[in-house]
């Protein structure tokens, strides 16, 4: 599936090797029964056996419903988790078996955005240590006065005023808040910065200035972004690759033209159709595609194709034999044994790309 | 009954007396809602929109809100109302479904036992029958397998299911007014699309008349009649739902409808965020309550405090801005065309009426640098 994805699609300036390459990546959180003696009666199968990778300077997106294990995945590849089996590749080595002196190297060179603004700052530090935090963990600029004014470009360069550095997290808004996120994030000048829902806590007024800042960072500093989100709108403003994944696998991976103009496993095509599109001549154009019941518990996932319980085009060999990720044309690879044809995109999806594909 | 709107809202005020001074949540709101018609309130978190629909219920006057204005349902004024009275319309003839239904929810008894309990604080029915109407309400709102899930806890349910379950319970009474705030932000894509559709299909069949709050603009796209824009305790703009989104007036609804990714835009069309913050509503700004935000502010806005004006020319739709209406239309043309607001600031410059285009759109003027909106100011 790596090879379809990097032979496909246009090429960035690169040496050509990707920054992150994932294979075969588990990851199991084990469901114990006995508060002495525990034993493993099973397991939340939240990520499990995916692969694909990520090119230097693109910004690849992760979208799904909640359980999909977007989050986990997020995790994985930062070492937040440890990961069950698999590999990851970051820079050509293998970071999935690191431990502590390892994960400090690697951490200067993968950082993290994380969703809440609000639980993810210590709140009885000062922004000016949150900021710097990176700095000394790593004993970096240690001559005096150094720290402080680097801290001050970086508050200065994410849009907070430098002068309130020794403010405490509580004084700012959720906007700032996840401001200071990203300026500690980007404080190392990390290759690689994962995003996970970094504006779904925020107002609607105040996304838009959060995703402006961070594809505008994205370009100055050359950093490669994943971005996690829920929002498939969100997702197709930020990103130039997207992977859909439904209850611990993935179900396509396609570049954004593709995707949002013809998506081919059924699944993105209910995604796509379930998005309220704030245009009332569009949305009454199309004919959603409602899909029945809820996400299936990842601890207990249906056999085969994991969607065929809630799929429209479900037939019986969904429920036998579990389709391959394989190549869909247009840069897609989708596992799918009955992809989406052109008419049922047409009637069920209404974004830009398919609205120009039909008139 | 039949003369007049269901719900009709006048000039209500609702305020609070905190530590820190008092908070005008609700600031002279109006509206009405018919039978069978649907109306959704956007604002973003602090604009009032759920608080004014609390009080339409009653629920904010016990926690000593100060209250002024009317709200007449089917005729008759709720503010003033004794409690008892309030109660007894309260679940039956309006209901209201809560954004988050894990914690409406009461986690101690089954989903069937609260259902009962709604049913039978209104209705004089026996145990046995207000279970037999429970099962038919969750197999209304499509909960599958009900005579096994009525027996169930709210643990037990996804957040769909719990958001169909506060449905069934808001329905149990037949309500004439459903208030649902905000039901689908908890719950993912796929979930949302099949809530709100059993809330149309719900409506089609029992003709109530609905009031979704909510912020995201996609949502009451497709699925309202009418739409108020709230801002700072105050509706900025009121209009069909089809005019909102074809023919906006008011600045802020132009930066709700420009600062979100949408599918049927095209990609490349940047993002233009509405600047700042939503302000204070202890100490509201002066003059128009947008204006420390809005980009075609004039000095005069600073003083003026708009009121929520009917447009010459366009009737039923109603707008709370100092702006010429004509300008207004020319500013959304050209945003439309994908402008940025600071090269249309010339449009309000007053004294330069026949500032051609071109120069205006090579850079804002000198004089807008003392009146840009500050880039969020510190709190």
């Amino acid at each position: 599936m790596t090879a379809v994805s990097e032979s496909q699609s246009p090429a960035k300036p690169s040496d050509g090797r990707p920054l992150l390459e994932v294979r075969n990546l588990v990851k199991h959180f084990p469901i114990t029964r006995g508060i002495v003696i525990q034993r493993k009666i099973g397991a939340v199968r939240a990520v499990d056996n995916i692969s694909f990778s990520v090119r230097r300077g693109e910004t690849l997106g992760i979208v799904g419903e909640t359980g999909c294990g977007k989050s986990t995945t997020a995790r994985l590849l930062v070492r937040l988790l440890d990961p069950t089996s698999g590999e990851i590749l970051f820079d050509g080595e293998d970071i999935a078996k690191r431990k502590r002196d390892g994960l400090k190297a690697l951490h200067r060179d993968a950082q993290m955005i994380f969703q809440d603004p609000y639980s993810s700052l210590n709140p009885r530090k000062t922004v000016g240590s949150i900021i710097s935090e990176p700095f000394a963990i790593h004993g970096l600029l240690t001559e005096k006065g150094a720290r402080k004014k680097r801290v001050q470009e970086l508050m200065d360069r994410v849009g907070l005023n430098p002068e309130h550095f020794n403010r405490y997290p509580h004084e700012f808004s959720g906007g700032q808040r996840q401001r200071i996120g990203v300026a500690r994030a980007i404080a190392l000048e990390p290759k690689l910065l994962v995003a996970d829902e970094p504006v779904s806590a925020l107002d609607v007024s105040i996304q838009a200035q959060v995703l402006n800042l961070l594809r505008g960072l994205q370009r100055e500093l050359d950093i490669t972004l994943i971005f996690i989100a829920h929002d498939l709108s969100v997702v197709r403003h930020m990103c130039d690759r997207v992977v859909v994944m439904y209850l611990g696998k993935i179900a396509e991976l396609a570049p954004n033209e593709s995707l949002y103009g013809f998506p081919r496993h059924p699944y993105t095509g209910a995604l796509l159709s379930a998005v309220p599109v704030a245009n009332p001549s569009v949305s009454q154009r199309r004919t959603r595609q409602l899909l029945t019941g809820d996400v299936p518990s990842p601890a207990n996932p249906p056999s085969a194709c994991r969607f065929h319980t809630r799929c429209p085009k479900a037939q019986e060999l969904c429920s036998k034999e579990e389709p391959p990720l394989e190549d869909k044309g247009r840069g897609s690879v989708a596992a799918c044994h009955f992809p989406l044809s052109e008419n049922e995109v047409r009637r069920q999806v209404a974004t830009a790309e398919t609205e120009a594909a039909t008139s | 009954m039949t003369n007049g709107p269901l719900l009709q809202v006048e000039d209500l005020r609702v305020s609070f007396h905190t530590e820190d001074g008092v908070v005008h949540a609700v600031d002279g709101v109006s509206y009405t809602v018919e039978s069978g018609k649907t109306l959704g309130i956007v604002g973003e978190s602090g604009s009032g929109k759920t608080v004014s629909s609390l009080t339409t219920l009653g629920l904010t006057a016990l926690q000593g809100a100060t209250i002024t204005g009317h709200i007449k349902f089917e005729g008759r004024d709720l503010v003033g109302l004794p409690d008892a009275e309030l109660r007894s319309l309260r679940g039956n003839d309006i209901a209201m479904i809560f954004q988050d239904p894990l914690s409406s929810l009461h986690p101690f008894y089954k989903v069937g036992v609260q259902i009962v309990e709604a049913i039978r604080i209104h209705q004089d029915v026996s145990k046995h029958a207000a279970r037999d109407l429970a099962i038919d309400l969750l197999e209304l709102v499509r909960i599958p397998d009900p005579h096994r899930r009525i027996d169930q806890y709210p643990h037990e349910f996804s957040g769909g299911m719990r958001q169909r379950a506060m449905i069934a319970m808001a329905l149990a009474n037949e309500p004439k007014l459903l208030i649902a705030d905000e039901p689908t932000t908890a719950l993912d894509v796929t979930v949302q699309a099949q809530i709100l559709a059993l809330l149309q299909d719900l409506q089609d069949r029992l003709g109530m008349a609905i009031i979704i709050i909510t912020h995201d603009l996609g949502v009451v796209a497709e699925n309202t009649d009418e739409i108020g824009v709230m801002y700072a305790g105050r509706i900025v703009e009121r209009a069909a739902t089809d005019v909102i989104f074809e023919s906006p007036q008011h600045p802020y609804t132009w930066g709700l409808l420009k600062s979100i990714p949408s599918l049927d835009r095209s990609r490349d069309e940047d993002l233009v965020p509405i600047a700042g913050r939503p302000p204070s509503l202890i100490n509201r700004p002066s003059g128009c309550f947008f204006h420390p935000r809005c980009p075609y502010v004039r000095k005069r806005h600073r003083q003026v405090d708009p009121h929520l004006e009917p447009i010459p020319e366009e009737p039923g739709h109603e707008v709370a801005c100092l702006l010429d209406a004509s300008v207004r239309r020319q500013i959304w043309r050209g945003l439309q065309a994908g402008r940025e607001p600071s090269s249309l600031r010339q449009l309000v410059e007053e004294g330069f009426p026949s500032r051609t285009p071109a120069v205006a759109s090579a850079a804002p003027p000198s004089a807008s640098a003392s009146v840009t909106p500050e880039e969020e100011a510190a709190p």
